[in-house]
């Protein structure tokens, strides 16, 4: 068990990085307003069945939690180059905990922003049960997984300098491809290849709040695949780094 | 070998034939060829040896880092990964920044949190100097600061061993002075220390013993008085054409003796001394000089290739 005084440190550590802040908490939000506010009654937007205020808030919820969760990649490079991961080496810390540690304040990071852009979502009029609020949450916690372990793979491969650019470029990439800016249909060369990807899991989890229902068999299977995938490039990249001296 | 008889080595540290090349885009470097130490609890041994002697890579193996290409170690009768998970050992490497985002206080607190059995942040901060500057974020000190306190991480654990490697190479005269009364406090609660350094004063006033490295091999190994003793402090030169060498050497404070043309080299292991018996012994010798630098170039002439040099002690002019 990772020492909870040991958490605690890296939350107050991610907590007190204003830049990371800014794109995975405040961009988000300020985007929801600018987009949302003039548009709050649109209720069945673009024909996707949900309202405009509720789309965009899973929408944008899913580009800054997908932000926080990559952003464990940041650190992961910041504390390779300053040889912080080799002195943790010759400490009782295992590698195991070090990462348990970072997807944990990641997914505190990423519960921020549900919360922050939840409450903007209610304040714009989207209201749900408690249940499918429940459901729709936890759909968003299972579908950022493979972003925890993306996180982790990039942290690994790519330098500080690099991370940067990588980080936020694939998040927005990846966040235009699943469906954040506007809703990818049910046809088409776009809706075929978001549904290949995770972030278009994440914003579908917004449906939860019209039909109660979770995701397809597709949607399931998609997480998990990626999941796997991501995970082994974590693993592997992760053993070719720390081979290294 | 000086190392007191009481204790049995098996209780402390052994390095058993331990071996490590590397692979360069010059070739093959052997870094490490088949090194053998044994150090007692409670000693402190200073590595000592020019750059590229091969410390840093025997500090790597000894940590567990790297993994030996041949031969063993064994920190308290464990291996090295048994020991740091067990909190026995702290390190301050070579070379490393600390994470940011958080003050000296936290860091040391965070660190702290890992180990079973640490020692109180306060007593740490009090022990490195550190209260003034606890609160500030670690990404506002100075190159000396920082140092001081990735040595407060290293003694947070309260670890049995301490491995220092260079750890006074960012610091300026006055800091180092203070680190190594530090390490000096800490070793002196019965705590095994071992420390890299290319600085024959740092090796000489911290040390029980000094292990000396050159080419991947240990060349010298002893009390810092001998070790001292065989590379000399200082060199006195002098005009003195019909001196016999051998005689020279044989004077009070005199490690070797040398003749170059009219002149003598005399590689001192005590110079006041040296002088006054030169002086005394032969009133003739005039043009002399005393060169302080000289340590540094006897040190370079004991620890020199064989191989390219001459076996002859006594420094280059």
């Amino acid at each position: 068990m990772t020492s909870l005084v040991y958490i605690r440190y890296e939350l107050l550590r991610a907590l007190r990085n204003r830049r990371f802040f800014f794109v995975s908490l405040g961009l988000p939000l300020i985007f929801y307003f600018v987009i949302a506010s003039p548009n709050r009654h649109v209720h069945n937007y673009d024909n996707s069945g949900i309202s405009l205020p509720l789309y965009y808030m899973v929408g944008l919820t899913a580009f800054g939690t997908m932000v926080a969760m990559i952003s464990t990649g940041t650190r992961i490079a910041a504390e390779r180059q300053a040889g912080w991961t080799r002195q943790l080496r010759i400490t009782p810390l295992s590698t195991r905990a070090y990462f348990r540690a970072k997807v944990l304040v990641a997914y505190m990071m990423s519960g921020l922003t549900i919360v922050l852009l939840g409450l903007a979502g209610s304040s714009l009029g989207v209201s749900l049960p408690a249940g499918q609020w429940l459901a729709m949450v936890g759909l968003i916690l299972v579908a950022l997984l493979p972003f925890a372990a993306l996180g982790i793979m990039l942290g690994h491969l790519l330098t500080v300098d690099s991370i940067g650019p990588a980080t936020g470029g694939g998040a927005s990439l990846l966040a235009f491809l699943g469906g954040t800016w506007f809703p990818l249909g049910s046809h088409g060369f776009l809706f075929q290849l978001g549904r290949l990807l995770p972030s278009y899991w994440l914003v579908q989890a917004a449906h939860t709040g019209l039909t109660g229902h979770d995701w397809p068999a597709r949607g399931w299977i998609t997480i998990a695949a990626w999941s796997a995938l991501l995970v082994a490039g974590a693993l592997y990249a992760f053993r070719r780094d720390t081979q290294k001296v | 070998m000086a190392s007191p008889a009481t204790a049995s080595p098996e209780d402390g540290i052994r390095l058993d034939g331990l071996t490590k090349s590397f692979r360069s885009p010059q070739g093959l470097v052997h870094a490490v060829r088949g090194i053998d130490v044994s150090i007692h609890r409670g000693e402190t041994v200073a590595l000592l040896g020019p750059n590229g002697a091969g410390k840093s890579t025997t500090i790597d193996m000894l940590l567990g880092l790297l993994p030996p290409d041949a031969g063993s170690v064994s920190l308290f009768n464990h291996t090295p990964r048994q020991a740091v998970d067990a909190g026995l050992i702290g390190a301050m490497l070579q070379s490393g920044e600390l994470i940011q985002y958080l003050s000296v206080r936290e860091l040391l607190m965070m660190m702290a949190a890992i180990y079973p059995a640490p020692l109180g942040v306060d007593e740490v901060l009090e022990q490195t100097g550190l209260q003034a500057i606890a609160g500030r974020r670690t990404q506002k000190l100075s190159g000396g600061e920082t140092q001081r306190v990735r040595f407060a991480l290293a003694i947070v654990s309260n670890p049995d061993l301490l491995v220092l490697d260079e750890p006074t190479v960012a610091m300026d005269v006055e800091s180092r002075h203070e680190f190594w009364d530090s390490m000096r406090a800490f070793a002196a609660r019965g705590k095994t220390v071992v420390f890299a350094t290319h600085y024959l004063e740092e090796a000489d006033q911290n040390a029980d013993r000094v292990v000396l490295m050159a080419r991947g091999q240990i060349v010298a190994d002893g009390p810092p008085t001998e070790i001292k003793g065989r590379v000399g402090s200082r060199t006195i030169r002098a005009t003195l054409p019909d001196a016999d060498p051998g005689e020279l050497a044989a004077l009070a404070g005199v490690a070797s003796a040398d003749r170059r043309g009219e002149a003598v080299v005399l590689v001192c292991s005590d110079s006041d001394q040296a002088i006054r018996a030169l002086l005394e012994r032969f009133p003739a010798a005039r043009d002399i000089e005393i060169a302080g630098a000289g340590l540094e170039d006897a040190f370079l002439a004991l620890t020199a290739d064989p191989d390219a040099d001459a076996p002859d002690p006594a420094p280059a002019p």
